[in-house]
């Protein structure tokens, strides 16, 4: 007999076929995925309009610890939510209580007079970066929603 | 959806460097606007940008599932214009007892303006713009891809 389990653990089942009617388990981790990568892009952008503001701070997301914590918080494999600095670079900053990505300060490679430390070329350079993880995503997702529909329709 | 942000952000960006190629525009025309009294020169003006995150952020809604925008992480840093300042540098004083501007030790006062300045600045403030516009018309693409999910 089958014990009714949490949707977010369903997909780890040992079942090798995941109830399909579930799409947030069928969908996996890149629905959270997107979502971020539509923050970053905010994040970026904001540092693209303030180019020329005096005194203001680039800032980018941790993307690996973001999301392990999504992860962790849809119960998926890597639970405790911890964040893992992925550069020497990164400070050791915590996400916020409600599980929001934590925003990290990028340090500059070369100060400039006015305080601001937004280097365009690298902002750009991630900024397309995350363009093409994006779509990556959305294509991991429509794949998936393809296949479904293939395997409904039998053809 | 949040990804609507990103072009009040964009827009924010885009009106302040029109801003700054207008007051480039305003400057390098009046580069040679003499005066018979240092007072009334022209002065070169600048703008001064500043980052306005309280006002969008204060927009952002309530946290979503798994990626809340709270507090501080909380991202939407528009920029705007605060102000437009007039350099206090003095203005040039050229000597030219012919023009009827001439004031009585036959001087004419000619803008503070420093015209290489002025076009480094029109470079810079193009350019962002154009980085802006980038921003706008990728991020359009990515919501109208989002959008044709599983088609």
């Amino acid at each position: 007999m089958r014990v009714a389990v949490s949707p977010a653990s369903r997909i780890f089942d040992t079942d090798p076929m995941p109830s399909l009617l579930d799409l947030n388990a069928y969908l996996g981790i890149q629905p959270q995925a997107l979502e971020l990568q539509s923050r970053r892009m905010q994040v970026l952008a904001d540092n693209l309009a303030n180019v020329d503001t005096p005194n203001y701070k680039a800032r980018d997301i941790d993307f690996q610890a973001a999301l392990a914590a999504a992860g962790g918080a849809a119960g998926g494999p890597g639970a405790p939510v911890r964040l893992a600095t992925t550069d020497a670079r990164d400070i050791g900053a915590a996400a916020g209580a409600d599980g929001s990505p934590a925003l990290k300060y990028r340090v500059p490679l070369a100060p400039s007079l006015d305080g601001n430390t937004v280097d365009a070329q690298l902002e750009q350079a991630a900024f397309a970066d995350n363009t093409v993880r994006y779509q990556a995503t959305l294509s991991f997702i429509s794949t998936s929603l393809r296949n479904l529909m293939t395997a409904i329709t039998g053809s | 959806m949040s990804s609507f942000k990103i072009f009040d952000v964009a827009g924010s960006g885009l009106a302040a460097e029109s801003v700054r190629l207008n007051t480039v525009a305003s400057n390098l025309a009046n580069a040679d606007s003499v005066s018979g009294d240092p007072s009334t020169v022209y002065r070169a003006r600048h703008p001064v940008f500043e980052a306005v995150r309280a006002a969008v952020a204060a927009g952002l809604g309530p946290a979503s599932a798994g990626f809340g925008a709270g507090g501080d992480s909380a991202s939407g840093a528009a920029v705007r214009v605060s102000g437009v300042v007039e350099s206090t540098s003095p203005p040039q004083v050229r000597h030219d007892p012919g023009n009827p501007l001439a004031d009585a030790q036959g001087n004419v006062y000619a803008p503070n303006v420093n015209v290489i300045e002025e076009m480094t600045d029109m470079i810079s403030a193009s350019r962002a713009y154009q980085n802006d516009v980038e921003v706008m018309n990728t991020s359009k693409d990515l919501m109208l891809a989002t959008l044709k999910l599983g088609e």
